[in-house]
Protein backbone atom coordinates (compact mmCIF):
# COMPACT_ATOMS: atom_id res chain seq x y z
CA UNK A 1 0.00 0.00 0.00
CA UNK A 2 1.61 3.54 -0.64
CA UNK A 3 0.66 6.92 1.03
CA UNK A 4 0.47 10.20 -0.06
CA UNK A 5 0.78 12.99 1.88
CA UNK A 6 0.63 16.94 1.33
CA UNK A 7 3.33 18.65 2.78
CA UNK A 8 3.17 21.98 4.03
CA UNK A 9 6.69 24.05 3.91
CA UNK A 10 8.15 27.15 5.03
CA UNK A 11 11.89 28.63 4.91
CA UNK A 12 12.84 25.85 6.91
CA UNK A 13 11.35 23.26 4.89
CA UNK A 14 9.07 20.99 5.71
CA UNK A 15 6.51 22.52 8.78
CA UNK A 16 6.49 20.53 12.57
CA UNK A 17 2.82 18.89 11.84
CA UNK A 18 3.72 17.89 8.59
CA UNK A 19 6.80 16.10 9.62
CA UNK A 20 4.73 14.57 12.23
CA UNK A 21 2.34 13.28 9.74
CA UNK A 22 5.40 11.95 7.76
CA UNK A 23 6.15 9.94 11.13
CA UNK A 24 2.89 9.12 11.63
CA UNK A 25 1.68 7.44 8.05
CA UNK A 26 5.51 5.97 8.00
CA UNK A 27 3.88 3.76 10.65
CA UNK A 28 1.35 2.40 8.84
CA UNK A 29 3.33 1.76 5.63
CA UNK A 30 6.66 1.94 3.97
CA UNK A 31 5.92 3.49 0.88
CA UNK A 32 5.22 6.75 1.36
CA UNK A 33 5.50 9.51 -1.07
CA UNK A 34 4.67 13.85 -0.43
CA UNK A 35 3.44 15.83 -2.54
CA UNK A 36 5.07 19.79 -2.34
CA UNK A 37 2.88 22.44 -4.05
CA UNK A 38 5.93 25.33 -5.07
CA UNK A 39 9.49 25.04 -4.93
CA UNK A 40 11.33 22.04 -4.09
CA UNK A 41 15.05 22.68 -2.97
CA UNK A 42 17.75 19.65 -2.76
CA UNK A 43 17.72 20.38 1.07
CA UNK A 44 13.78 19.46 1.05
CA UNK A 45 14.27 16.51 -0.83
CA UNK A 46 16.97 15.55 1.89
CA UNK A 47 14.80 16.56 4.63
CA UNK A 48 11.55 14.72 3.21
CA UNK A 49 14.14 11.30 2.48
CA UNK A 50 15.48 11.39 6.46
CA UNK A 51 11.53 10.92 6.72
CA UNK A 52 11.34 7.79 4.64
CA UNK A 53 9.79 9.70 1.39
CA UNK A 54 10.34 7.20 -1.25
CA UNK A 55 9.01 9.92 -3.79
CA UNK A 56 8.56 13.46 -3.81
CA UNK A 57 5.96 14.89 -6.20
CA UNK A 58 5.73 18.66 -7.19
CA UNK A 59 3.20 20.64 -8.43
CA UNK A 60 4.15 24.30 -9.48
CA UNK A 61 3.18 26.68 -12.18
CA UNK A 62 1.14 29.96 -12.38
CA UNK A 63 -2.00 28.55 -10.33
CA UNK A 64 0.25 27.95 -7.81
CA UNK A 65 1.89 31.26 -7.74
CA UNK A 66 -0.92 31.95 -5.07
CA UNK A 67 -2.98 30.02 -2.46
CA UNK A 68 -6.17 28.53 -3.71
CA UNK A 69 -7.58 25.24 -1.61
CA UNK A 70 -9.73 23.94 -5.32
CA UNK A 71 -6.17 24.15 -6.88
CA UNK A 72 -4.05 22.30 -4.45
CA UNK A 73 -6.80 19.81 -4.19
CA UNK A 74 -6.51 19.22 -8.19
CA UNK A 75 -2.75 18.79 -7.58
CA UNK A 76 -3.51 16.04 -4.88
CA UNK A 77 -5.95 14.20 -6.76
CA UNK A 78 -3.63 13.75 -9.83
CA UNK A 79 -0.89 12.89 -7.55
CA UNK A 80 -3.15 10.41 -5.70
CA UNK A 81 -3.44 8.41 -8.79
CA UNK A 82 -4.96 5.37 -6.79
CA UNK A 83 -3.13 5.60 -3.90
CA UNK A 84 -5.70 4.30 -1.16
CA UNK A 85 -4.65 6.40 1.24
CA UNK A 86 -4.46 10.34 1.30
CA UNK A 87 -3.32 12.29 4.45
CA UNK A 88 -1.69 16.16 5.41
CA UNK A 89 -1.18 17.96 8.43
CA UNK A 90 -4.90 18.70 10.71
CA UNK A 91 -3.72 22.71 9.81
CA UNK A 92 -6.14 24.41 8.93
CA UNK A 93 -5.14 24.74 4.77
CA UNK A 94 -4.50 20.75 5.08
CA UNK A 95 -8.02 20.37 6.67
CA UNK A 96 -9.28 22.50 4.06
CA UNK A 97 -7.26 21.13 0.76
CA UNK A 98 -8.29 17.39 1.78
CA UNK A 99 -12.22 18.59 2.55
CA UNK A 100 -12.08 19.51 -1.35
CA UNK A 101 -9.99 15.71 -2.01
CA UNK A 102 -13.08 14.35 -0.15
CA UNK A 103 -15.65 16.01 -2.06
CA UNK A 104 -13.93 14.98 -5.53
CA UNK A 105 -13.26 11.38 -4.64
CA UNK A 106 -16.69 11.07 -3.66
CA UNK A 107 -15.61 9.79 0.05
CA UNK A 108 -15.27 10.56 3.88
CA UNK A 109 -12.85 12.32 5.57
CA UNK A 110 -11.25 12.10 9.65
CA UNK A 111 -9.89 15.28 10.32
CA UNK A 112 -7.32 15.11 13.53
CA UNK A 113 -6.62 11.74 13.39
CA UNK A 114 -4.36 10.73 16.36
CA UNK A 115 -4.30 6.51 16.30
CA UNK A 116 -5.10 3.79 13.55
CA UNK A 117 -7.21 1.66 15.25
CA UNK A 118 -7.62 -0.89 12.35
CA UNK A 119 -6.27 -1.56 9.34
CA UNK A 120 -8.76 -3.91 7.37
CA UNK A 121 -11.18 -2.19 7.51
CA UNK A 122 -9.26 1.68 8.33
CA UNK A 123 -10.40 2.42 11.67
CA UNK A 124 -9.08 5.38 13.25
CA UNK A 125 -9.40 8.01 16.47
CA UNK A 126 -9.81 11.21 16.19
CA UNK A 127 -10.37 14.12 18.52
CA UNK A 128 -14.26 15.53 18.99
CA UNK A 129 -14.59 18.26 21.29
CA UNK A 130 -11.61 20.06 20.67
CA UNK A 131 -9.25 17.51 21.48
CA UNK A 132 -11.11 16.65 24.95
CA UNK A 133 -12.87 13.16 23.59
CA UNK A 134 -11.60 10.62 20.96
CA UNK A 135 -14.43 9.26 18.32
CA UNK A 136 -13.81 5.76 16.97
CA UNK A 137 -14.16 6.02 13.31
CA UNK A 138 -14.26 3.47 10.22
CA UNK A 139 -12.92 4.80 7.17
CA UNK A 140 -14.08 2.31 4.46
CA UNK A 141 -13.99 4.44 1.39
CA UNK A 142 -11.81 3.11 -1.37
CA UNK A 143 -9.77 5.92 -0.67
CA UNK A 144 -9.26 7.36 3.01
CA UNK A 145 -9.08 10.71 3.34
CA UNK A 146 -7.60 11.83 6.66
CA UNK A 147 -5.57 14.73 8.73
CA UNK A 148 -3.36 13.77 11.57
CA UNK A 149 -3.98 16.39 14.28
CA UNK A 150 -0.52 18.23 15.84
CA UNK A 151 1.29 16.49 18.51
CA UNK A 152 -0.43 13.09 17.71
CA UNK A 153 3.41 11.80 17.08
CA UNK A 154 6.73 12.84 17.70
CA UNK A 155 8.18 13.94 13.92
CA UNK A 156 10.81 10.99 14.79
CA UNK A 157 12.86 10.36 11.71
CA UNK A 158 12.65 6.82 9.71
CA UNK A 159 15.42 4.36 10.64
CA UNK A 160 16.75 4.36 7.13
CA UNK A 161 16.82 7.80 5.29
CA UNK A 162 15.57 6.72 1.66
CA UNK A 163 17.09 8.94 -1.32
CA UNK A 164 13.60 9.67 -3.12
CA UNK A 165 13.47 10.64 -6.64
CA UNK A 166 11.32 14.05 -7.99
CA UNK A 167 8.41 13.92 -9.61
CA UNK A 168 6.89 17.01 -11.16
CA UNK A 169 3.30 16.56 -11.69
CA UNK A 170 1.20 17.85 -14.17
CA UNK A 171 -1.86 19.46 -13.20
CA UNK A 172 -5.00 20.69 -14.95
CA UNK A 173 -6.37 23.21 -13.37
CA UNK A 174 -9.35 25.15 -14.11
CA UNK A 175 -10.92 27.96 -13.45
CA UNK A 176 -13.27 26.84 -11.46
CA UNK A 177 -10.58 26.29 -8.40
CA UNK A 178 -9.34 29.79 -8.76
CA UNK A 179 -12.81 31.23 -8.46
CA UNK A 180 -11.68 31.65 -4.18
CA UNK A 181 -7.88 32.30 -4.49
CA UNK A 182 -5.68 34.63 -1.91
CA UNK A 183 -5.48 37.90 -3.81
CA UNK A 184 -2.98 39.04 -1.12
CA UNK A 185 -1.69 38.59 2.61
CA UNK A 186 -0.92 41.46 4.85
CA UNK A 187 1.82 41.12 7.65
CA UNK A 188 0.43 40.34 10.38
CA UNK A 189 1.74 42.52 13.90
CA UNK A 190 4.81 41.88 15.17
CA UNK A 191 3.65 40.42 18.37
CA UNK A 192 0.26 38.59 17.43
CA UNK A 193 0.09 34.80 18.75
CA UNK A 194 3.50 33.86 17.36
CA UNK A 195 5.14 34.78 20.60
CA UNK A 196 2.66 33.17 23.07
CA UNK A 197 2.84 30.03 20.65
CA UNK A 198 6.32 29.35 21.10
CA UNK A 199 6.54 30.99 24.71
CA UNK A 200 8.57 29.34 27.33
CA UNK A 201 5.87 30.50 29.99
CA UNK A 202 2.07 31.56 29.71
CA UNK A 203 0.83 33.65 32.12
CA UNK A 204 -2.94 32.92 31.64
CA UNK A 205 -5.53 35.17 32.74
CA UNK A 206 -9.65 34.43 33.20
CA UNK A 207 -12.49 35.68 34.53
CA UNK A 208 -10.65 36.82 37.77
CA UNK A 209 -8.76 39.94 35.62
CA UNK A 210 -12.06 41.13 36.55
CA UNK A 211 -11.64 44.08 34.00
CA UNK A 212 -9.74 45.87 31.10
CA UNK A 213 -7.67 47.22 34.09
CA UNK A 214 -7.18 44.21 35.72
CA UNK A 215 -3.82 42.80 33.22
CA UNK A 216 -1.12 45.20 35.19
CA UNK A 217 0.50 42.88 37.51
CA UNK A 218 -0.36 39.85 35.23
CA UNK A 219 2.03 41.99 32.67
CA UNK A 220 4.18 42.75 35.05
CA UNK A 221 4.84 39.17 35.47
CA UNK A 222 5.35 38.22 31.99
CA UNK A 223 8.38 40.64 31.94
CA UNK A 224 9.69 39.07 35.32
CA UNK A 225 9.73 36.10 33.60
CA UNK A 226 12.31 34.30 31.34
CA UNK A 227 10.26 33.85 27.81
CA UNK A 228 7.04 34.53 29.40
CA UNK A 229 3.77 35.56 27.31
CA UNK A 230 0.10 36.59 28.04
CA UNK A 231 -2.50 34.68 27.46
CA UNK A 232 -6.19 34.42 28.06
CA UNK A 233 -9.78 32.71 28.10
CA UNK A 234 -12.50 33.46 26.04
CA UNK A 235 -14.28 35.50 28.69
CA UNK A 236 -11.87 37.78 28.62
CA UNK A 237 -10.99 38.07 24.57
CA UNK A 238 -15.62 38.47 24.36
CA UNK A 239 -15.32 41.08 27.30
CA UNK A 240 -12.91 43.37 25.24
CA UNK A 241 -10.57 43.10 27.83
CA UNK A 242 -7.77 41.78 25.75
CA UNK A 243 -7.60 40.88 22.02
CA UNK A 244 -8.64 37.45 20.48
CA UNK A 245 -5.22 36.72 19.40
CA UNK A 246 -4.55 36.19 22.96
CA UNK A 247 -6.82 33.59 23.27
CA UNK A 248 -5.88 30.03 24.23
CA UNK A 249 -8.25 26.56 23.83
CA UNK A 250 -9.79 25.54 21.78
CA UNK A 251 -11.08 28.25 19.25
CA UNK A 252 -7.50 30.27 20.37
CA UNK A 253 -3.97 28.97 19.86
CA UNK A 254 -2.79 25.85 21.57
CA UNK A 255 -0.05 26.42 23.69
CA UNK A 256 2.53 24.03 24.94
CA UNK A 257 4.93 26.08 27.70
CA UNK A 258 7.67 24.91 30.26
CA UNK A 259 5.11 26.89 32.77
CA UNK A 260 1.28 27.39 32.25
CA UNK A 261 0.09 30.05 35.12
CA UNK A 262 -4.07 30.04 35.21
CA UNK A 263 -4.71 33.19 37.29
CA UNK A 264 -8.46 32.92 37.56
CA UNK A 265 -9.03 30.84 35.06
CA UNK A 266 -11.82 27.86 36.32
CA UNK A 267 -10.81 25.58 33.51
CA UNK A 268 -13.39 24.76 31.26
CA UNK A 269 -12.70 22.16 29.25
CA UNK A 270 -12.47 24.48 26.09
CA UNK A 271 -9.41 26.73 27.53
CA UNK A 272 -8.01 23.12 28.90
CA UNK A 273 -7.99 21.73 25.16
CA UNK A 274 -5.37 24.56 24.50
CA UNK A 275 -2.92 24.32 27.12
CA UNK A 276 -3.33 20.69 28.68
CA UNK A 277 0.50 19.32 27.53
CA UNK A 278 2.16 22.16 29.15
CA UNK A 279 4.63 20.37 31.13
CA UNK A 280 4.01 22.24 34.74
CA UNK A 281 0.47 23.91 35.61
CA UNK A 282 0.27 26.59 38.73
CA UNK A 283 -3.12 27.58 39.49
CA UNK A 284 -4.20 30.97 41.22
CA UNK A 285 -7.69 31.33 42.08
CA UNK A 286 -10.37 31.72 44.65
CA UNK A 287 -12.00 28.79 44.28
CA UNK A 288 -10.34 25.54 45.52
CA UNK A 289 -12.78 23.52 43.88
CA UNK A 290 -12.28 24.68 40.42
CA UNK A 291 -10.88 22.36 37.61
CA UNK A 292 -8.01 24.40 36.86
CA UNK A 293 -7.57 23.76 40.54
CA UNK A 294 -7.76 20.18 41.40
CA UNK A 295 -6.01 19.14 37.66
CA UNK A 296 -3.05 21.91 38.54
CA UNK A 297 0.33 20.43 39.40
CA UNK A 298 0.52 23.52 41.69
CA UNK A 299 -1.88 26.00 43.36
CA UNK A 300 -2.21 28.99 45.16
CA UNK A 301 -5.81 29.65 47.06
CA UNK A 302 -6.68 33.33 47.21
CA UNK A 303 -7.19 36.69 45.36
CA UNK A 304 -4.80 37.25 42.07
CA UNK A 305 -4.84 40.80 42.93
CA UNK A 306 -3.42 39.86 45.75
CA UNK A 307 -1.04 37.23 45.04
CA UNK A 308 0.33 38.19 42.05
CA UNK A 309 1.85 41.85 43.09
CA UNK A 310 3.41 39.75 45.68
CA UNK A 311 4.70 37.47 43.89
CA UNK A 312 6.15 39.88 41.17
CA UNK A 313 7.58 41.92 44.15
CA UNK A 314 9.49 38.43 46.11
CA UNK A 315 10.85 38.77 42.42
CA UNK A 316 11.93 41.63 42.14
CA UNK A 317 13.57 41.34 45.77
CA UNK A 318 14.87 38.31 44.83
CA UNK A 319 16.80 39.67 42.14
CA UNK A 320 18.45 42.64 43.94
CA UNK B 1 -28.22 44.19 -1.30
CA UNK B 2 -26.75 40.58 -0.34
CA UNK B 3 -28.73 37.89 1.33
CA UNK B 4 -26.62 35.94 4.03
CA UNK B 5 -27.93 32.55 5.62
CA UNK B 6 -26.20 31.47 8.57
CA UNK B 7 -25.98 28.05 9.86
CA UNK B 8 -25.25 27.42 13.34
CA UNK B 9 -25.21 24.37 15.26
CA UNK B 10 -27.01 23.59 19.23
CA UNK B 11 -24.19 21.96 21.57
CA UNK B 12 -23.92 21.73 25.15
CA UNK B 13 -22.23 23.98 27.22
CA UNK B 14 -19.16 21.67 28.62
CA UNK B 15 -18.05 23.45 31.75
CA UNK B 16 -15.34 21.82 33.39
CA UNK B 17 -15.74 18.10 32.63
CA UNK B 18 -17.17 15.73 30.15
CA UNK B 19 -19.55 13.07 31.13
CA UNK B 20 -20.93 10.62 28.06
CA UNK B 21 -23.86 8.89 27.85
CA UNK B 22 -24.42 4.79 28.38
CA UNK B 23 -23.81 4.13 24.94
CA UNK B 24 -20.50 6.41 24.81
CA UNK B 25 -22.03 7.59 21.14
CA UNK B 26 -22.69 10.81 22.50
CA UNK B 27 -22.30 13.72 25.54
CA UNK B 28 -24.78 13.82 28.05
CA UNK B 29 -25.99 16.40 27.98
CA UNK B 30 -29.15 16.29 29.90
CA UNK B 31 -28.03 18.43 33.28
CA UNK B 32 -26.52 21.03 30.83
CA UNK B 33 -26.85 24.39 29.30
CA UNK B 34 -26.45 25.10 25.64
CA UNK B 35 -24.77 27.25 23.41
CA UNK B 36 -23.41 27.44 19.86
CA UNK B 37 -19.43 27.78 19.09
CA UNK B 38 -18.05 30.99 19.08
CA UNK B 39 -16.93 30.76 15.36
CA UNK B 40 -20.91 30.50 14.66
CA UNK B 41 -21.35 33.70 17.37
CA UNK B 42 -18.93 35.23 14.86
CA UNK B 43 -20.44 34.27 11.85
CA UNK B 44 -24.12 35.38 12.51
CA UNK B 45 -22.25 38.83 13.59
CA UNK B 46 -21.20 38.94 10.24
CA UNK B 47 -24.55 37.80 8.42
CA UNK B 48 -26.18 40.68 10.46
CA UNK B 49 -23.32 43.35 9.80
CA UNK B 50 -23.69 42.15 6.07
CA UNK B 51 -27.18 42.37 5.95
CA UNK B 52 -27.88 45.85 7.02
CA UNK B 53 -24.90 47.33 5.61
CA UNK B 54 -26.26 46.18 1.84
CA UNK B 55 -29.68 46.30 2.86
CA UNK B 56 -30.19 42.27 2.55
CA UNK B 57 -31.67 39.85 5.00
CA UNK B 58 -29.96 37.44 7.37
CA UNK B 59 -31.42 34.18 7.42
CA UNK B 60 -30.34 31.94 10.55
CA UNK B 61 -30.51 27.92 9.64
CA UNK B 62 -29.61 25.07 11.88
CA UNK B 63 -30.15 21.61 11.80
CA UNK B 64 -31.89 19.50 15.19
CA UNK B 65 -34.16 18.86 17.12
CA UNK B 66 -37.07 21.39 18.34
CA UNK B 67 -34.88 22.09 21.20
CA UNK B 68 -32.61 24.21 19.05
CA UNK B 69 -35.47 26.93 18.14
CA UNK B 70 -33.75 28.34 21.55
CA UNK B 71 -30.25 28.73 19.46
CA UNK B 72 -32.49 29.91 16.25
CA UNK B 73 -33.62 32.82 18.73
CA UNK B 74 -30.84 33.97 19.98
CA UNK B 75 -29.79 34.52 16.23
CA UNK B 76 -33.28 36.41 15.63
CA UNK B 77 -32.40 38.65 18.72
CA UNK B 78 -28.99 39.34 17.43
CA UNK B 79 -31.04 40.90 14.27
CA UNK B 80 -31.47 37.79 11.79
CA UNK B 81 -35.03 38.29 10.38
CA UNK B 82 -35.91 34.87 9.39
CA UNK B 83 -35.02 30.99 10.72
CA UNK B 84 -35.19 27.75 9.29
CA UNK B 85 -35.10 24.50 11.19
CA UNK B 86 -34.32 21.52 9.88
CA UNK B 87 -35.81 18.78 11.99
CA UNK B 88 -33.78 16.16 12.33
CA UNK B 89 -31.75 14.35 14.80
CA UNK B 90 -28.30 15.87 14.30
CA UNK B 91 -26.12 12.71 15.98
CA UNK B 92 -27.79 10.97 12.91
CA UNK B 93 -26.09 13.39 10.01
CA UNK B 94 -22.48 13.22 8.99
CA UNK B 95 -21.21 15.95 7.50
CA UNK B 96 -22.37 15.19 3.72
CA UNK B 97 -25.50 14.30 4.90
CA UNK B 98 -25.80 18.19 7.24
CA UNK B 99 -24.10 19.87 3.96
CA UNK B 100 -26.77 18.40 1.59
CA UNK B 101 -29.60 19.19 3.95
CA UNK B 102 -28.34 22.97 3.81
CA UNK B 103 -27.88 22.79 0.23
CA UNK B 104 -31.79 21.62 -0.36
CA UNK B 105 -32.64 25.03 1.35
CA UNK B 106 -30.96 26.93 -0.13
CA UNK B 107 -32.06 25.85 -3.40
CA UNK B 108 -35.83 25.30 -2.60
CA UNK B 109 -35.48 29.18 -1.02
CA UNK B 110 -34.34 29.76 -4.47
CA UNK B 111 -37.07 28.11 -6.17
CA UNK B 112 -39.02 29.91 -4.27
CA UNK B 113 -37.60 33.32 -5.34
CA UNK B 114 -34.91 33.97 -2.00
CA UNK B 115 -31.27 33.50 -3.30
CA UNK B 116 -28.40 33.70 -1.12
CA UNK B 117 -25.59 35.42 -2.14
CA UNK B 118 -23.51 34.38 1.19
CA UNK B 119 -23.98 31.37 2.79
CA UNK B 120 -21.97 30.99 6.28
CA UNK B 121 -20.94 28.42 7.98
CA UNK B 122 -18.35 27.77 11.19
CA UNK B 123 -14.71 26.88 10.40
CA UNK B 124 -15.42 23.71 12.36
CA UNK B 125 -18.44 22.39 14.93
CA UNK B 126 -17.47 22.56 18.03
CA UNK B 127 -18.68 19.13 19.02
CA UNK B 128 -17.77 16.82 16.23
CA UNK B 129 -15.15 19.12 14.41
CA UNK B 130 -15.40 17.49 10.96
CA UNK B 131 -13.77 20.71 9.67
CA UNK B 132 -15.55 20.20 5.81
CA UNK B 133 -19.59 20.85 6.08
CA UNK B 134 -18.76 24.03 4.19
CA UNK B 135 -16.71 22.85 1.64
CA UNK B 136 -18.85 20.01 0.78
CA UNK B 137 -21.83 22.54 0.82
CA UNK B 138 -19.40 24.64 -2.13
CA UNK B 139 -19.40 21.57 -4.25
CA UNK B 140 -23.15 20.76 -4.29
CA UNK B 141 -23.95 24.58 -4.60
CA UNK B 142 -21.21 24.92 -7.42
CA UNK B 143 -19.71 27.65 -5.30
CA UNK B 144 -16.42 29.16 -4.46
CA UNK B 145 -15.65 28.55 -0.81
CA UNK B 146 -13.29 30.13 1.43
CA UNK B 147 -12.33 29.17 4.77
CA UNK B 148 -11.31 30.28 8.14
CA UNK B 149 -12.40 34.07 7.38
CA UNK B 150 -12.38 36.27 10.04
CA UNK B 151 -13.92 39.59 7.86
CA UNK B 152 -15.44 40.13 5.01
CA UNK B 153 -17.40 42.62 3.41
CA UNK B 154 -19.27 43.01 0.28
CA UNK B 155 -18.97 45.64 -2.10
CA UNK B 156 -21.56 44.94 -5.31
CA UNK B 157 -21.29 41.45 -6.73
CA UNK B 158 -18.06 40.54 -4.34
CA UNK B 159 -16.88 39.70 -1.24
CA UNK B 160 -13.86 40.45 0.70
CA UNK B 161 -12.75 38.26 2.91
CA UNK B 162 -9.95 38.04 5.43
CA UNK B 163 -8.33 35.24 7.39
CA UNK B 164 -5.08 34.16 9.38
CA UNK B 165 -2.36 33.06 7.09
CA UNK B 166 -0.04 29.96 8.03
CA UNK B 167 2.75 33.01 8.79
CA UNK B 168 1.04 34.71 11.23
CA UNK B 169 -0.24 37.31 8.82
CA UNK B 170 -3.69 38.08 6.87
CA UNK B 171 -4.51 36.38 3.47
CA UNK B 172 -7.29 38.15 1.57
CA UNK B 173 -9.97 36.97 -0.73
CA UNK B 174 -11.86 38.31 -3.43
CA UNK B 175 -14.48 36.20 -4.52
CA UNK B 176 -17.37 36.55 -6.99
CA UNK B 177 -20.81 36.08 -5.66
CA UNK B 178 -22.60 33.74 -4.44
CA UNK B 179 -20.41 32.15 -2.27
CA UNK B 180 -19.61 29.91 0.92
CA UNK B 181 -17.58 31.15 3.79
CA UNK B 182 -16.71 29.20 6.97
CA UNK B 183 -16.26 31.47 9.73
CA UNK B 184 -13.40 31.52 12.14
CA UNK B 185 -13.83 33.91 15.48
CA UNK B 186 -11.38 36.81 16.25
CA UNK B 187 -12.16 39.30 13.55
CA UNK B 188 -15.67 40.48 15.04
CA UNK B 189 -17.23 41.16 18.30
CA UNK B 190 -20.66 39.60 18.77
CA UNK B 191 -22.86 41.70 19.82
CA UNK B 192 -25.58 41.31 22.64
CA UNK B 193 -29.19 40.94 22.35
CA UNK B 194 -31.37 43.36 23.18
CA UNK B 195 -34.94 43.84 24.89
CA UNK B 196 -36.43 44.86 22.09
CA UNK B 197 -34.73 42.70 20.23
CA UNK B 198 -35.94 39.66 21.71
CA UNK B 199 -39.61 40.85 22.06
CA UNK B 200 -39.33 41.35 18.23
CA UNK B 201 -37.55 37.62 17.94
CA UNK B 202 -40.78 36.12 20.20
CA UNK B 203 -43.15 36.97 16.67
CA UNK B 204 -40.80 35.85 14.24
CA UNK B 205 -41.77 32.08 12.49
CA UNK B 206 -39.90 29.61 12.29
CA UNK B 207 -39.93 28.12 8.84
CA UNK B 208 -39.56 24.29 9.62
CA UNK B 209 -38.43 21.49 7.03
CA UNK B 210 -37.92 18.40 7.02
CA UNK B 211 -35.24 16.81 5.50
CA UNK B 212 -36.16 14.59 2.12
CA UNK B 213 -34.19 10.88 2.38
CA UNK B 214 -31.94 9.40 4.34
CA UNK B 215 -28.76 10.11 5.92
CA UNK B 216 -25.65 8.32 5.65
CA UNK B 217 -24.57 9.03 9.26
CA UNK B 218 -21.31 9.74 10.33
CA UNK B 219 -19.58 6.49 10.79
CA UNK B 220 -18.80 6.76 14.59
CA UNK B 221 -18.29 4.21 16.45
CA UNK B 222 -18.04 5.10 19.89
CA UNK B 223 -16.76 7.93 21.98
CA UNK B 224 -13.96 7.25 24.37
CA UNK B 225 -12.38 9.95 27.29
CA UNK B 226 -9.14 10.19 28.39
CA UNK B 227 -8.77 8.13 32.00
CA UNK B 228 -9.69 10.55 34.79
CA UNK B 229 -6.88 11.77 36.51
CA UNK B 230 -6.73 12.14 40.63
CA UNK B 231 -5.70 15.48 41.59
CA UNK B 232 -2.86 16.11 42.56
CA UNK B 233 -2.24 19.27 43.74
CA UNK B 234 0.46 20.80 45.92
CA UNK B 235 -1.19 23.55 47.02
CA UNK B 236 1.62 26.13 48.04
CA UNK B 237 -0.32 28.16 49.90
CA UNK B 238 -3.01 30.78 50.42
CA UNK B 239 -3.19 34.22 50.15
CA UNK B 240 -0.15 36.64 49.12
CA UNK B 241 1.96 34.74 51.94
CA UNK B 242 2.36 32.02 49.44
CA UNK B 243 4.46 34.51 47.28
CA UNK B 244 7.83 32.86 48.87
CA UNK B 245 7.12 29.40 48.08
CA UNK B 246 5.51 30.17 44.47
CA UNK B 247 9.11 32.15 43.69
CA UNK B 248 10.94 28.92 45.04
CA UNK B 249 8.85 27.01 42.56
CA UNK B 250 9.74 29.95 39.80
CA UNK B 251 13.28 29.54 40.93
CA UNK B 252 13.55 25.45 40.90
CA UNK B 253 11.51 25.29 37.17
CA UNK B 254 14.21 28.14 35.63
CA UNK B 255 11.89 30.53 34.40
CA UNK B 256 13.26 33.52 36.48
CA UNK B 257 15.32 36.30 35.17
C1 LIG C 1 -17.39 25.66 21.52
C2 LIG C 1 -16.74 26.49 22.56
C3 LIG C 1 -15.42 26.90 22.38
C4 LIG C 1 -14.78 27.64 23.36
N1 LIG C 1 -13.48 28.01 23.16
C5 LIG C 1 -12.80 28.59 24.18
C6 LIG C 1 -11.41 28.92 24.07
O1 LIG C 1 -10.78 28.76 23.02
N2 LIG C 1 -10.78 29.44 25.14
C7 LIG C 1 -11.42 29.67 26.33
O2 LIG C 1 -10.78 30.14 27.29
N3 LIG C 1 -12.74 29.42 26.44
C8 LIG C 1 -13.44 28.90 25.40
N4 LIG C 1 -14.79 28.67 25.55
C9 LIG C 1 -15.48 29.21 26.75
C10 LIG C 1 -15.35 28.28 27.96
O3 LIG C 1 -16.41 27.36 27.94
C11 LIG C 1 -15.45 29.10 29.28
O4 LIG C 1 -16.63 29.86 29.26
C12 LIG C 1 -14.27 30.04 29.51
O5 LIG C 1 -13.05 29.37 29.28
C13 LIG C 1 -14.32 30.55 30.93
O6 LIG C 1 -13.36 31.55 31.12
P1 LIG C 1 -12.81 31.89 32.57
O7 LIG C 1 -12.21 30.68 33.16
O8 LIG C 1 -11.99 33.11 32.43
O9 LIG C 1 -14.13 32.35 33.33
P2 LIG C 1 -14.98 31.61 34.45
O10 LIG C 1 -15.37 30.25 34.03
O11 LIG C 1 -16.04 32.56 34.83
O12 LIG C 1 -13.96 31.43 35.64
C14 LIG C 1 -13.42 32.47 36.38
C15 LIG C 1 -12.53 31.86 37.45
O13 LIG C 1 -11.85 32.90 38.12
C16 LIG C 1 -11.89 32.69 39.53
N5 LIG C 1 -11.78 34.01 40.14
C17 LIG C 1 -12.69 35.01 40.14
N6 LIG C 1 -12.20 36.10 40.73
C18 LIG C 1 -10.93 35.80 41.10
C19 LIG C 1 -9.87 36.52 41.75
N7 LIG C 1 -10.05 37.80 42.14
N8 LIG C 1 -8.70 35.89 41.98
C20 LIG C 1 -8.53 34.60 41.60
N9 LIG C 1 -9.48 33.87 40.99
C21 LIG C 1 -10.66 34.47 40.74
C22 LIG C 1 -13.19 31.96 39.77
O14 LIG C 1 -13.12 31.19 40.94
C23 LIG C 1 -13.31 31.08 38.51
O15 LIG C 1 -12.68 29.83 38.70
C24 LIG C 1 -15.47 27.99 24.54
C25 LIG C 1 -16.79 27.60 24.71
C26 LIG C 1 -17.44 26.89 23.73
C27 LIG C 1 -18.87 26.47 23.93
Amino acid sequence: MSVLVLVETDEGGAVEVSRETLAFVRGTDADVRALVVGEVSPELVEQLGSYGVREVLRADGEAFSSYAAAAWASAVVAAADGVPLVAAAGTPRGNEVLAHVACRLGVAMAANVVAVEGTDPLVVSRQVLGGSALEELPLPDAVAVLTVAGHACEPSTADEPAAPAVREVSVDVPAADLRARVVRTEPGEPDESGSLKSARVVVGAGRGAGSADGFKDLLELTELLDGAALGVSRVVTSLGWRPHHEQVGQTGSRVTPDLYVACGISGAIQHWAGMSTSKTILAINTDADAPMVTKAHYAVIGDLHEIVPAINEELRRRAG
Amino acid sequence: MANVLVCIKRVPDLGGEIRLTADAMGVDDSSLGHTVSPHEEAAVELAIQTAKDTGGEATVLTLGSEDAVEQLRNALALGCTGAVLVEADAAAYGPADVAAAVADVVRDHEAAGTSYDLVLVGNDASDTGDFQVGVRLSYLLDRPVVAGVSTLSVDGGEVTARGGSPDGGTEVYQVALPAVLTVMEGGVEPRYPSIPGRMKAKKIAIDRVTPTGEPQGSGRRRLTLPPAQPSQVTVLGEGPEAAGAVVDLLESLGVTR
